[in-house]
């Protein structure tokens, strides 16, 4: 049996230690926005934050994620709308939509350490995940706006 | 070229042929009437065509007989429909159907979602619908406000007496139990729809109704499924594509992990698959421990030494055979013409193998209930793959219900009705619910494939100049033909049977030539060691990559400008007039907005051009690509810098929907262009992950820029034709770079290089 703290709740999973995160909090759990793509880490769909770090639940042991706060694409600013999730649906980002949720979280963790990127940074911290659908022109504009609308908001 | 009424498809794809031309797997339509979909026309709704249903709240449901990937088309279903009905579009939403073969494509007489196909030919049909409970509404509400019928229009969800300005609300109509007229098709056939001027939702960009789910995690897609009590399965696949046998399972190490319950060797019936066991254990990571666990020997079948070299060496043997394929087009004499050119030109162009890769993995939950088998899953051919999933089960196709979700990426993949297989074998062999999950390696392993094409492309040019014969092979497997659904085929011209038009596709394109000849020839040898499928954009993503790699070829031997060259032959003689005059505005357009001939280009950098008809010849959508790309002489490496399209496909439902699938199909036509390859070899796709098989990232994007001409044309579609425009334009402008003419894709650094050197 293995305690986690997935947005903000406590949650008692059975199963090994060594489950990835990824299928503790899709199947055991039932939280089914986080995405299993490739489970080699190669594309990103998975991505959730430890701590608000991004990182790939398909390659993060459920005992490596014990004692620190895990949040999903369901938890992500406390289950209200972030202002990412509002720049993605003005951009009309989502085409089949199934990498999204790691994509808007990877771009979460971007936006919380970094304000202002610049295109070449969103490159750079984007570029691990993948869109078989190839929307990253629209997720580049996202990130921009949302980035913006923050600063904004904070008055910075 | 008088074959514009040649090609069958789809206008002469009669529904009847479809559904009575089945194989001999099982694929008699079938559907249980079990609750679900139907059940969203509750009591006290005003349902006036099986394709909508509106609430006593006013709120609209429209029910989507198409998969949902992504392309948006529930949404612009919906948004036809809403335009006639004048409903707000804030309160539409649309309802993915199951297999219900009442929710069949009114044109096609089947759940099949593919060709780019949707819009054009649920245009007429949705916007009927549509119209009819606007006529209903209308005079409903005329009645209750006590106006005359003609006095009245309908918008924003209400009918308004346009003197008085008085308005009664649809919620109000529909509450009050005013509405309930049914149409019969001579009616909604005798209904006058609207002219473009009086559209108000159809050009407008509305926000797509499936996008806000996939912002929050919510969208539900296949893989999401869950029911109560179910087990988990893994596959374990064989290490050739197609062929093998299990010999012997040995579970003894499976047996030690943590809720395995059983090892099931696939017995399956439609041959879909060969040599597949699923292991199944009370959890997913127990599944994939159990299958990795598992020692499977097998014979490894016939196909166990195939490799590329193998299949072009086939195909280029196929060629050389005078006898071998079909005609596709047979116009004038092609040898006497070449026979007596100034000049002839002779290439042959190679594609190889493609997987789809979407991101969501193969996957279906399948159980039994009271004697009808429930599949959860997203699938393009929910029709075929209900059919396929009885055939296996050994069942009537009536007790077999596929329920709908979002496709986590479709392209074509999602045709296939492999996934449900081992689900229902599984679900079968244990007596419960299982929720079977291709792990990555699987489903790139068993990906059916883009084939490998290879084409050999004759011409010749007359003393001026001009192109006056063109002989066209194609070699390749015959997806489409696999699925074994005759309606699917076309005629040969030369009467030799059937040939799968789908491989040729493009090659019946809209240039004049006097004299020309396309053969499509059936690479057996691929058919059967590489079950193909359909790759978005199917036989136009290889077609044009040899005809306008051909024709810059032919442009530069005849000293003539590569656009002009294009130009001249799109003269609109004959059977080419209209559509060769809008690709020859399409190509005007891409050339003039990539500044070709008018801005310098650094050295070592070109810009080449294409232009296509893709997807059939009746289904075309004029689209033109100008690349510019930079090459590194020395190394061959080389970098695309900016891919100008242009694409007019007539009416435009939802500029910006179009607008992303130009974006994602062009750089899907990049992408494979460039990044995506799968070798075959000793049988077996080597290929596993995102690591060895790598569509382009983020960091890989040229600059865009997009030109949609739209017109009141009949609308076309949007989600393949960039895919088959790019390559050719980014190895003609290779070419006009440093004068290397590449003929086969990818196009790698190493390929480039080589090409300079000859």
């Amino acid at each position: 049996m293995i305690t986690l703290t997935i947005n903000g709740q406590a949650r008692q999973v059975d199963t090994a230690d060594d489950t990835p995160l990824l299928w503790v909090i899709r199947e055991h759990l039932q939280m089914t926005g986080t995405k299993f793509g490739c489970g080699a880490g190669l594309c990103g769909a998975c991505t959730v934050h430890l701590d608000g770090v991004a990182v790939r639940s398909c390659q993060t042991a459920a005992k490596d994620a014990v004692g620190k706060k895990v949040t999903t694409i369901e938890g992500l600013n406390g289950g209200k709308p972030h202002a990412l999730q509002v720049a993605w649906e003005v951009e009309q980002v989502p085409q089949c939509g199934y990498c999204q949720s790691g994509q808007i979280m990877q771009a979460a963790s971007l936006l919380s350490k970094n304000p202002d990127p610049t295109k070449a940074e969103i490159v750079a911290h984007m570029d691990g995940n993948l869109c078989r659908c190839m929307t990253y022109g629209r997720i580049q504009k996202a990130i921009v706006r949302a980035a913006a609308d923050m600063r904004a908001k904070s008055g910075s | 070229m008088t074959k514009i009424d040649r090609i069958s498809f789809p206008s002469d794809l009669k529904r009847r042929a479809f559904l009575v031309g089945t194989s001999a797997a099982g694929l008699a339509f079938g559907y249980a009437a079990v609750g679900g979909v139907g059940d969203a026309f509750a009591a006290g709704t005003f349902d006036p065509t099986i394709w909508y249903s509106m609430a006593p709240d006013g709120k609209v449901t429209v029910m989507v007989g198409k998969a949902e990937m992504g392309q948006h088309v529930s949404s612009a279903m919906a948004q036809i429909v809403a335009d006639e009905l004048e409903a707000d579009w804030r309160t539409v939403s649309v309802q993915l159907v199951d297999n219900d073969p009442k929710y069949v494509d009114p044109v096609l007489g089947a759940l099949i979602t593919g060709g780019s196909w949707s819009v054009r030919m649920n245009f007429d049909p949705m916007s009927r619908a549509g119209a009819a409970g606007r006529i209903t509404l209308i005079e409903a509400g005329a009645a209750m406000m006590g106006v005359p019928v003609a006095e009245c229009r309908a918008a924003n969800s209400q009918v308004i007496h346009s003197k008085t300005g008085k308005k009664v609300s649809y919620a109000k109509i529909v509450s009050d139990g005013k509405a309930s007229k049914v149409w019969t098709p001579d009616q909604l056939k005798a209904i006058k729809l609207k002219t473009p001027d009086q559209y108000s939702l159809i050009g407008q960009s509305v926000p797509q109704t499936d996008i806000p789910p996939k912002t929050n995690g919510k969208a539900k897609y296949g893989i999401d499924a869950a029911v109560a009590g179910m087990l988990y399965g893994k596959p374990v696949v064989p290490p050739v594509r197609y062929g093998a046998t299990v010999k012997a399972v040995d579970e003894s190490d499976a047996k030690k992990v943590k809720g395995f319950v059983k090892a099931v060797t696939l017995d399956d019936k439609t041959a879909t698959t060969s040599g597949w066991v699923v292991a199944v254990a009370s959890t997913y990571e127990g599944a994939k421990a159990a299958a990795a666990a598992l020692k499977v020997t097998y014979d490894k079948g016939p196909y166990a030494n195939v490799s590329d070299q193998t299949l072009i060496d086939e195909a280029k043997k196929l060629q050389k055979d005078d006898a071998a394929g079909q005609l596709f087009v047979s116009a004038g004499d092609p040898a006497a013409a070449i026979g007596g050119a100034a000049k002839v030109l002779e290439a042959e162009y190679l594609t190889s193998i493609n997987i789809h890769a979407p991101l969501e993995p193969m996957n279906a939950l399948a159980y039994e209930k009271d004697g009808v088998w429930h599949i959860h899953t997203g699938n393009q051919f929910a029709s075929r793959t209900g059919g396929i999933a009885a055939g296996a089960l050994g069942i009537d196709p009536k007790n077999v219900v596929l329920h709908q979700y979002f496709l986590g990426g479709g392209f074509g993949r999602r045709l296939d009705a492999d996934m449900v297989i081992p689900a229902v074998l599984a679900s079968k062999a244990v007596g419960k619910p299982v929720k079977l999950i291709y792990g990555r390696e699987d489903d790139m392993a068993m990906d059916f494939t883009r084939p490998l094409t290879y084409q050999k492309v004759k011409a010749g040019l007359d003393a001026n100049g001009m192109l006056v014969g063109l002989q066209h092979d194609v070699v390749c497997a015959w997806p489409t033909a696999r699925w074994g659904i005759p309606a699917f085929l076309t005629p040969s011209v030369d009467k030799k049977g059937s040939l799968d038009g789908f491989t040729v596709n493009g090659a019946d394109f809209w240039y004049t030539v006097p004299n020309h000849k396309v053969r499509a020839v059936l690479n057996e040898l691929a058919q059967k060691a590489t079950p193909s499928g359909q790759l978005r954009s199917v036989a136009p993503g290889w077609t044009f990559w040899a005809v306008e790699s051909m024709i810059d070829e032919l442009a530069h031997a005849a000293g003539k400008d590569p656009v002009d060259f294009r130009l001249a032959l799109l003269d609109g003689a004959g059977a080419n007039a209209g559509g060769a005059k809008r690709l020859a505005n399409a190509l005007r357009t891409a050339v003039g907005r990539s500044g070709y001939g008018a801005t310098a280009l650094p050295k070592n950098s070109g810009i080449g051009v294409a232009c296509v008809s893709s997807q059939e010849r009746a289904t075309a959508t004029w689209t033109a690509c100008a690349a510019q790309v930079e090459v590194n002489p020395s190394s061959g490496a080389f970098k695309v810098n900016r891919l100008t399209l242009a694409m007019d496909l007539g009416t435009v439902v939802n500029p910006d929907g179009v607008r992303s699938q130009i974006e994602g199909s062009t750089l899907w036509g990049m992408s494979l262009a460039l990044f995506e390859k799968a070798p075959l070899e000793n049988g077996a796709l080597q290929v596993s992950n995102f690591d060895g098989y790598t569509p382009l990232r983020m960091s890989q994007m040229p600059d865009l820029d997009i030109s949609i001409i739209s017109s009141n044309d009949a609308a076309s579609g949007c989600g393949e034709p960039g895919v088959t425009v790019v390559a050719p334009a980014i190895a003609n402008a290779i070419f006009n770079a440093v004068g290397a003419r590449v003929r086969s894709l990818p196009i790698t650094a190493e390929v480039v290089k080589a090409a300079m050197k000859t």
